[in-house]
């Protein structure tokens, strides 16, 4: 049975081409390799090459046709032993060697009735109330509590960055980690944050559970390609074989007068991705809490700190064994006239604003949202539904930012409970400033807040 | 620590006495396995053109030596991982050719359930941890396999394949600069096929005809290999591979080879002379060049090299089969495996 040649695809996007010239003629014999036409396409013009042995049989398409499509047979070609005319009489009735496209690429092909939903994310776990004994900690020294605790328990949980071990950490969070479990756990890096970034995708992939530290998370601009591409794609891409068991943590947004290339919010830059899980926590039993589920997760989490915070001090359960789910937001304060959410340090703030708002008469609930991915929209959710307004603070510029999608949310899922438009407090959206006062200005205050409360209370 | 030149094993090229120090087994194998890759990849071309595999799809015709020698030098232990040019390393490191012509269809029988494609595949049976699309990212990557088998304290090594198009990237020095400094069973391999995309390695490399002299300014070692020799590339993979897992810390292999077809499917290769690819295709060819030698020596006969092809045709042709009809991914695998699911 003679060979059909089709005309090939030649590019991912083409669907038609022009036979610019035929190289072999019939009768010519052909090889694997052979070139034995020329195709235009709307990008280059490029040469065909025969795949099977054979004799050139008969030519379909003359050359110099136009806009003939993919697949369209357009010679003929007789195999060993097989007789020229015979072969060039056509090949037989059965259907080409090609296999029919599958369904839901054929253009013509209506799109499958199929209705996928986003299956919901699974919820996490109350968090437990804490009744039992508390201990002060500052937020640096429980993160490092928690990168201990879980080193302790898990040597396959190992500790990188820039000056973590010597150095006892750039902002000391890691501070004697080194004496405990030596610098095969604590490993000071070069300053190469993609290449150590994704050195320590590679070493989570192979089954270990890195904590890579980011000096800031300002430079980690520089490797946002290996988490978002590496680390974050990587379940998915492998049909679920390869994960990355992977924690990049660091502090993020402005601290003090640093100016505008140390200054900035990633919040929802991570948050955009799927793959990822963002924390920012606020408080130091969030932060420990946080850190140690994020430790313990099969995924790649984004732990954003804020070098501010570190030095500030909350009351922490005094447990070795005690965690904050994952992907669950905390009502911090009981509010019926507005919800005011915030991550990281604005929930300071926030909290600053609501004590504010009760001289004016107005009782703010107050949401630490803890995880922006997957974010804790059912909390979000009750709590608007429940005061009909909602205000959102972060630190970071609105375009596309957290508030933005919070904004969304709520029209979608709260619209009819709404009794002002959404109310968006963030940074000024510029690159951070050095001067003291423009600084200040460029980041939200308590009284932004206390403004915007009213605003959306109509006082 | 000077880098060595050249002498890549024992064997030299076109050397026909080198045969007789194998048995039969062993170059059996390499020539099947270079044969398999060959097949199946002419049969991904041929299904690309029929508009079964979409995308981009990037062919490893010509440069079959290379893995085929190396991976028959390495243990199964051994991890692997490499760049978006990734079906001869899955067929060599043993992953099933239906899987993997299944995933290049895009079909629910194929590695990653359609949902990765010819560049994004993996096998965490075969240690074959990739398959990356973007140039460069797999370096680190590899490194990082490394620091774990020796966080681990195991006797493995990682062979990290990529172009010498990527080895132009800052983060391949980012990386040697870490291998060297924490001595990691690393093994850089650079498969110098001359051309990244359009542009050949002299018009993108500096000093362009001693690549792996680019670990030498972190002390590491590093060779150039005739990676169209499958022998030489298998005997220097021997050396490396033991020179590396006693601890030597990492090493560079620089293979020449050539790549027959274009950089991907939409290449019309007018930044080189066709009399250049023919002139690599009769003079040098992997596959060729062992076949020749094979019968010159006598290890194999006339017939039992026939056979070998009818048993290849035969694999090909059920994986065609197989990746033709295995089914789309069911819709609800567009939502799955985002993340690792918690309890």
């Amino acid at each position: 049975m003679p060979i059909e040649i089709l005309m090939p695809a030649l590019s991912p996007t083409m669907t038609e081409g022009n036979l610019a010239r035929w190289v072999k003629q019939v009768g010519d014999s052909v090889a694997a390799g052979d070139v034995i036409c020329e195709i235009e396409t709307d990008k280059a013009t490029m040469e065909v090459e025969a795949v099977d042995e054979g004799t050139l049989a008969k030519i379909l398409v003359e050359e110099g046709a136009e806009a003939v499509v993919v697949n369209t047979p357009i010679a003929l070609m007789a195999v060993e032993g097989e007789n020229l005319e015979e072969a060039a009489q056509g090949a037989s009735s059965a259907p080409p060697v090609a296999a029919p496209a599958p369904a839901s690429l054929s253009p013509s092909a209506p799109p499958p009735a199929v209705t996928v939903h986003e299956p919901a994310a699974a919820k996490p776990a109350a968090e437990p109330e804490w009744s039992g004994e508390t201990e002060t900690r500052t937020v640096r020294e429980a993160l490092r509590d928690a990168m201990a605790e879980e080193m302790r328990s898990d040597s396959k949980v190992f500790l990188m960055g820039e000056e973590v071990a010597q150095y006892q950490g750039a902002y000391k969070v890691s501070q004697g980690l080194l004496d405990e479990f030596g610098d095969k756990r604590i490993i000071d890096t070069p300053i190469t944050e993609q290449g150590f970034t994704g050195l320590g995708v590679g070493a989570a992939m192979y089954g270990l559970k890195p904590i890579v530290e980011f000096m800031t998370f300002n430079f980690a601009m520089q490797a946002i390609d290996q988490i978002v591409n590496s680390a974050a794609k990587t379940h998915y891409m492998s049909g679920g074989q390869i994960a990355s068991p992977i924690v990049f943590r660091g502090p993020n947004g402005a601290a003090a007068r640093v100016a505008a290339q140390h200054s900035q919010c990633y919040a929802s830059w991570y948050a955009h991705c799927p793959g990822l899980i963002v924390a920012a926590p606020y408080s130091a039993a969030d932060a420990k809490g946080l850190l140690k589920s994020a430790i313990r997760n099969p995924n790649p989490v984004v732990f954003l700190e804020n070098e501010i915070l570190y030095g500030h001090s909350f009351e922490v359960p005094k447990d070795g064994d005690w965690t904050i789910p994952l992907g669950k937001a905390k009502v911090l304060r009981q509010g019926k006239d507005v919800t005011i959410t915030a991550f990281s340090i604005m929930v300071g703030k926030a909290l600053e604003a609501a004590e504010a708002l009760v001289a004016e008469g107005i009782e703010a609930e107050v949401i630490d949202l803890r995880t922006l991915r997957p974010l804790d929209t059912e909390t979000l959710v009750a709590s608007v539904m429940k005061t009909n307004r909602l205000v959102s603070c972060e630190e970071g510029w609105s375009f596309a930012g957290i508030g933005s999608e919070l904004a969304a949310i709520v029209m979608e899922q709260a619209w009819d409970w709404l009794d002002a438009p959404v109310k968006r407090i963030h940074g000024a959206d510029v690159p951070m400033p050095y001067a003291a006062n423009l600084e200040h200005l460029a980041l939200p205050q308590p009284v932004t807040i206390v403004a915007a409360a009213k605003e959306v209370c109509y006082r | 620590m000077a880098s060595t030149r050249g002498k890549a094993g024992a064997i030299e090229a076109g050397d026909d006495k080198g045969l007789n120090g194998y048995d039969k087994d062993t170059i059996r194998d390499l020539y099947r396995t270079m044969l398999l890759i060959r097949r199946f990849e002419e049969r991904a071309g041929q299904m690309y053109g029929m508009g079964l595999i979409g995308g981009f799809c990037h062919l490893y015709i010509g440069q079959e030596a290379v893995v085929t020698g190396l991976q028959a030098a390495a243990l199964p232990s051994d991890t692997v991982v490499t760049t978006y040019r990734d079906h001869g390393h899955m067929l060599a490191t043993g992953m099933d050719p239906k899987g993997v012509l299944a995933e290049l269809t895009g079909r629910a029988g194929g590695y990653s359930k359609g949902k990765g494609g010819s560049m994004h595949m993996f096998s965490r049976e075969k240690n074959f941890f990739g398959g990356h699309g973007i140039v460069g990212a797999s370096v680190p990557i590899g490194a990082g396999i490394a620091f774990a088998h020796k966080y681990l304290k195991e006797e493995a090594c990682c062979l990290t394949y990529f172009g010498e198009g990527a080895l132009n990237q800052g983060q391949v020095y980012e990386t040697f600069n870490m291998a060297a400094l924490w001595n990691l069973p690393a093994i850089f391999v650079i498969e110098n096929n001359r051309y990244g995309m359009g542009t050949s390695v002299e018009r993108a490399a500096a000093h362009a005809q001693e690549l792996y002299h680019r670990g030498q300014a972190y002390g590491i070692p590093g060779q150039q290999v005739d990676g169209m020799d499958v022998i030489a590339v298998y005997e220097a993979g021997k050396e490396v591979i033991a020179k590396v897992k006693r601890g030597e810390g990492p090493h560079i292999m620089e293979m020449q080879t050539y790549r027959y077809r274009g950089h991907s499917m939409s290449d019309p290769a007018k930044y080189r002379s066709r009399e250049e690819v023919e002139k690599y295709r009769s003079e040098r060819d992997p596959i060729e060049n062992l076949k020749g030698r094979i019968l010159k020596v006598g290890t194999m006969s006339e017939e039992d090299l026939r056979a070998i092809d009818r048993e290849i045709k035969d694999i090909v042709a059920d994986a065609a089969d197989f990746a033709t009809t295995s089914p789309e991914p069911d819709p609800t695998e567009l939502w799955t495996e985002v993340l690792v699911a918690t309890a």
